[in-house]
């Protein structure tokens, strides 16, 4: 018997929820010129490049009124949420700040070296590696090992210097719709407690108007999942997949000199049985404030698989101990620790990104190209964009931004993932069957085989509890590690009592716990000791474990959004 | 080289940190070859006999000053005044509330160093060095003192009480004209008891934390019956407080309380950092577990790899006995 | 009635701190936040002045710090302080909790405050009395660890923690008062707030400014200096015990508890 999470959807009503319609009284809202949901790398090129346009054009800037670019940012500051590989290419960045050499990308902290080796290898198992030829989408010379994390730090400081109020420890929780059109986000409630019931201090959010939103959340945000049905900016489109990536950064005692793909199978299950796709990287980084060496190491899964107990944390632990990873981790720290998913599913899964009043950009707008494992240029590159569009609509005073997606389409973004469009999903056929054609794709520049190829979702995959989890590490605490202490050292401080902001169905079948309680990388989901092998289970929620990777959403519950200020503070991620 | 320590009192008891730090510096002044001196300050209460008792603790005098107590500044005044008129090198504190706030007014007053939560004080070349944990206790810092006096106030428990022996100590009396600003302060009650109905888990020498291993809420009563013999209190885990079996006031670890008592005694605890953040400064730490693999067994003193259900019941039995005894 | 709430900024709790090897003290560079303890004097501040019983004239947020601590003052006044003070100056980097205090009583001694608020200690874990040495340099009464307090137009009523239970203190004013984390929850700036904050006035202060002596201040105003810094003393692995025969394993337990005189 088939059992998928789709079977068991949460309760949500994410239309109901999370959009408001109509804006409260104008003595109660706050107005601004732009408001941008999210502060990670998209959101902030957006505000970075908005206040260079408007910098040269007071009369706008004025007529934006006091407050010309809001960013609203959950964490406690841009960059605590933020974390990726992370290899990229220079150009945008480069486009974006003309005036700053990679050299000072290295001083300021969120860069880290040029990539002048790379190297790829098949692991058939834990002790053996086969060095491949590079193929084309891991050519990386020339690119720049960066951190998100600090990048979007980086990125606030400028924004505050040009004249953005950057609101962190804010959550965006509802979109406001007012005749068919988006004129503002409001801003959540803080001070409630466990069952949301309002504390001493409660504070409610506030509504905050503008001319212009850009949901920039990130994997599939939370005002972007409910604007996609609002406005049906999903349809004629594949729906999207996700992937999970696992990553830490290690303190090490010799400086790795090239940038490290493998393409799997091992730590990951071949058979198509598993359902198991995905790959690793380690990337080399030298951190020029303190002159350490560094590596960022992570595992990145799609989550298509079908065993329940597959666990990119635990895969990730077992993965170090492949003596390629050795030979570099030995005898170091880990330093830090972070999880996130991120859209997979490319062109035919992209949502229109652009209604009335509103555009999408970065991975809410589904722009990461999962074949080459690039997707921080496309971030900056579509907030560049769409700052450019929504400053010349503005200036002939219009509000209507449609010609973002049109230039989107046509720059690098668009052409780099148009040219990859089929490239994954023929790994749904599993490894063996599909990478040949992967393959072939992949050498032809996507026009061979061409047409449409289609996605299915992640949630309508059948789980099956499988023996995945036999092979995962016993962590020692030094070497290898247990979800709890990887927590931890994320800087996770999520208050006690903090509403829930999971949603899942409290009894499913066990397949389907067993494959909440593996997948999550911070041990949210737990099953009761007595309950019982087979059958319907009760699901322990931990939720002030959780790191709002995302993942959940993938596989058949919401993550819907947290009290701002909670979850990690990532630094190096 | 001679040290004063002040010595609180309420109710015709030493607070036994005063004592320990009396202790200390009476070790400490022989090596470095001076001696070690009390002060207290109060009412009639501070009899002779009372006063004389310092002595056995390593005090060989004690300045006795009649004025307010449980106020702070009248006792800066008090001691910059025999400091300075009898040039001791350095002023010693036990732990707790009104330590700090002389210890800092003492600082202000003579413009010397001081160096809080000391754990440790040592001599090198005939001068004290304070030791003091810093970071959430992963560093230990040594900390030397530029010009006199050196203040050290010592980490809540830092200093063992120690009978070294000695005889009665010598009672001064001294007048001390206050300062205008250090009597405005007046204590209309003194030392009432809190209203949390028990006592507070940070202040508590004995611990007895239950973590899920219990099982369920009922299970608690193990960890109170066994606490109560040990005269301890108890703590829990945030996993069961979340559960609901134990109240947030008895929670331990990263968002609950950090305590560090002479015994912590944690049952069915897994031992995660989240929790060991709260009480890896115990003294001593046993565990019960059942999982040998728990992480709490790298960090305990004494870790009994069992069945706390057969285990706690008998331990509750014994202690009993032994105490009864 | 004028109240000035002392604030500082801490590295957040969430941050890996480290110890800066060159200047042996501690590594602030990386994410600071509003020491939460100052939360609760803010608070406490304006419980008083929507109270009632109290005209609260002004609430003045003043902080001692480098550039960015700015960030601290901007929070204190979404917090509801109506101004905030920045003293900042390069000779007062390095300065000890004794020259701290110092600075700020400086400060303090321009600003003729009814009453000082200060949470009774900061996150950083350097100390816990720098309202004592406040006071002493203004020659004000003051307490600390205080957990519920009565304001009256010339005394407060204080409730606070002490060794022996609580103590009921009056205090005349003008005093000097740090609060515990006990004594209130601190509400949530709302956004218009936050957004007004950065509009309020800010007055940034040099120590010549307020008459600060250079001798008494910064790396040679200190009167400690840190001779090393050592790891912490390796603990030694403990006893395991197996259970197999119960009455043994607590026999053994009992007479383990007896050796270090825990059943005293």
């Amino acid at each position: 018997m088939a059992i998928a999470p789709a079977q068991f959807p949460p309760p949500v009503d994410s239309q109901k929820e999370f959009i408001k319609r109509g804006l409260d009284p104008e003595d109660e809202r706050i107005e601004v010129g732009v408001a941008i949901v999210g502060g990670g790398t998209a959101g902030l090129a957006c505000a970075n490049r908005l206040l260079q346009l408007l910098a040269e054009d007071p009369k706008l800037m004025e007529s934006l009124g006091e407050v010309p670019v809001a960013v609203i940012e959950k964490a406690k500051v841009c960059g605590g949420h933020n974390l990726s590989g992370a290899v990229m290419r220079p150009g945008p960045l480069q486009e974006l700040f003309p005036d700053m050499t990679r050299e000072d990308w290295r001083k300021e902290g969120f860069a880290f070296g040029e990539v002048k080796k790379d190297a790829v290898y098949l692991l058939p198992n834990g002790k053996t590696k086969i060095r491949v030829p590079t193929p084309p989408n891991f050519r990386n010379h020339g690119n720049e090992v960066v951190s998100v994390s600090a990048l979007a730090r980086f990125q606030q400081k400028v924004a505050e210097e040009n004249g953005a109020y950057v609101l962190t420890e804010t959550a965006a929780t509802q979109l406001i719709v007012e005749d068919g059109r988006v004129v503002g986000v409001r801003s959540g409630d803080k001070g409630r407690g466990k069952e949301g019931e309002p504390l001493a201090n409660f504070e409610p959010g506030t509504d905050i108007a503008a001319k212009a939103v850009v949901l920039a959340e990130g994997c599939w945000g939370h005002l972007t999942g409910a604007a996609i049905r609002e406005f049906n900016l999903g349809e004629g489109r594949e729906p999207q997949v996700w992937e999970l990536g696992v990553k830490e950064i290690w303190k090490v005692p010799k400086p790795l000199d090239r940038v490290i793909h493998t393409l799997g199978p091992w730590p990951l299950r071949i058979s198509a049985k598993y359902g198991q796709i995905g790959g690793t990287w380690i990337y080399p980084m030298k951190d020029a404030k303190t002159g350490d060496d560094l590596v960022s190491i992570g595992v990145v899964v799609d989550l298509d698989y079908k065993d329940a107990t597959t666990s990119v944390h635990d895969l990730l632990q077992l993965f170090k101990l492949h003596p390629l990873v050795k030979g570099i981790l030995e005898g170091g720290e880990r330093i830090g620790w972070g999880a996130k998913a991120l859209p997979g599913g490319g062109w035919w899964s992209m949502p229109k990104p652009v209604m009335p009043g509103a555009v999408l950009v970065g991975d809410a707008a589904g722009l990461v190209d999962t074949v080459a494992l690039k997707g921080v240029h496309h971030c900056i590159n579509s907030g560049k964009i769409a700052a450019e569009v929504i400053y010349e609509s503005l200036k002939n005073g219009s509000t209507d931004f449609s010609a973002y997606q049109e230039r989107l389409e046509r720059s690098i973004t668009g052409q780099e993932l148009y040219q990859v469009r089929n490239t994954r999903q023929p790994f749904q056929k599993g490894l063996i069957k599909g990478g040949p054609l992967v393959g072939i794709m992949t050498l032809t520049k996507g026009k061979f085989p061409g047409g449409r190829w289609r996605w299915h979702r992640n949630d309508e995959v059948p789980m099956f509890i499988g023996d995945t989890h036999k092979r995962y590490p016993q962590p020692d605490g030094k070497y290898t590690f247990d979800k709890l202490s990887s927590v931890y050292v994320s800087g996770n401080a999520t208050r006690d009592d903090a509403p829930n902001h999971i949603r899942v169905r409290k009894r499913v079948p066990r397949e389907i716990a067993e494959t909440w309680r593996w997948m999550c990388p911070a041990g949210v989901y737990e099953i009761p000791e007595d309950a019982p092998e087979k059958g319907d289970v009760d699901v322990i929620v931990n939720y002030t474990n959780c790191v709002q990777c995302g993942a959940i959403t993938a596989k058949g519950g919401r993550l819907t959004t947290p009290e701002g200020g909670d979850g990690p503070l990532y630094q190096l991620t | 080289m001679s040290i004063l320590t002040y010595a609180l009192h309420f109710q015709g008891e030493f607070n036994k940190n005063s004592l320990g730090a009396i202790s200390e510096a009476g070790k400490l002044a022989q090596q470095i070859g001076g001696e070690a001196a009390a002060i207290v300050v109060g009412g009639d209460d501070l009899t002779d006999d009372f006063c004389k008792s310092l002595g056995k603790y390593g005090a060989s005098k004690v300045y006795r000053v009649k004025g307010p107590e449980g106020i702070a500044q009248p006792v800066v005044d008090a001691m910059a005044k025999v400091i300075q008129e009898n040039g001791y090198k350095y002023a010693l504190f036990g732990g707790g509330l009104l330590g700090f706030e002389i210890g800092a007014g003492l600082s202000a007053r003579l413009g010397a160093g001081v160096t809080m939560e000391v754990t440790q004080v040592k001599v090198q070349d005939g001068k004290l060095v304070a030791v003091r944990p810093v970071l959430q206790d992963s560093a230990l810092v040594d900390v030397g003192f530029a010009g006199e006096p050196g203040i050290i106030i010592g980490r809540l428990n830092a200093f063992e009480v120690t009978e070294a022996g000695g005889g009665d100590a010598e009672v001064i009396d001294v007048d001390v004209e206050f300062s205008e600003f250090s009597t405005k302060a007046q204590v209309v009650k003194r030392g009432e008891r809190g209203d949390e109905g028990g006592v507070n888990i940070e202040d508590a020498d004995i611990l007895v934390a239950g973590g899920r291993g219990l099982g369920s809420a009922e299970a608690f009563k193990l960890c109170e019956d066994l606490a109560e013999v040990l005269g301890g209190a108890v703590a829990a885990t945030r996993a069961v407080v979340d559960a609901g079996w134990y109240p947030y006031s008895a929670q331990i670890g990263q968002t609950g309380k950090t305590v560090s008592p002479k015994l912590y005694l944690a049952a069915g605890i897994s031992g995660a950092i989240q929790h060991k953040v709260g009480m890896q400064n115990s003294e001593n730490i046993v565990a019960i577990n059942k999982d040998p693999n728990a992480p709490i067994f790298e960090f305990c003193d004494l870790g009994i790899v069992g069945d706390l259900h057969q285990i706690l019941p008998k331990l509750t039995e014994a202690v009993k006995a032994k105490k009864g005894a | 009635m004028k109240i000035c709430v002392l604030v500082k900024e801490v590295p957040d709790a969430a941050v890996e701190k480290r110890i800066d090897p060159n200047t042996k003290r501690l590594d602030r560079s990386g994410e600071k936040n509003l020491n939460p303890f100052d939360t609760h004097a803010i608070e406490a501040a304006m419980q008083i002045k929507e109270g009632g019983t109290v005209d609260v004239s002004e609430i003045v947020a003043i902080t001692m710090g480098p550039e960015g601590s700015e960030r601290a003052l901007h929070k204190a006044v979404s917090l509801g302080a109506d101004r905030s003070i920045q003293l900042t100056d390069d000779a007062l980097a390095g300065s000890d909790v004794c020259a701290t205090g110092y600075a700020l009583a400086k400060v303090l001694e321009a600003e003729q405050p009814d009453l000082v608020l200060l949470g009774q200690q900061s996150d950083d874990g350097e100390c816990y009395a720098i309202g004592a040495v406040v006071a002493d340099h203004l020659k004000m009464p003051s307490l600390t660890q205080v957990i519920e307090m009565e304001t009256q137009p010339d005394k407060v009523v204080c409730r606070r923690q002490a060794e022996y239970g609580y103590d009921t203190v009056e205090v005349p004013l003008p005093a000097v008062i740090s609060v515990g984390d006990a004594i209130n929850e601190p509400r949530y700036p709302s956004l218009k707030a936050i957004m007004g904050a950065k509009k309020k006035p800010l007055d940034k202060k040099s120590a010549a400014d307020v008459g600060i002596e250079p001798d008494k201040v910064g790396e040679q105003g200190s009167r400690t200096q840190v001779l090393a810094i050592n790891p912490p003393p390796a603990k030694e692995p403990g006893e395991i015990i197996e259970d197999e025969n119960t009455d043994e394993t607590v026999e053994k337990i009992v007479a383990w508890l007896e050796e270090r005189k825990l059943l005293a």
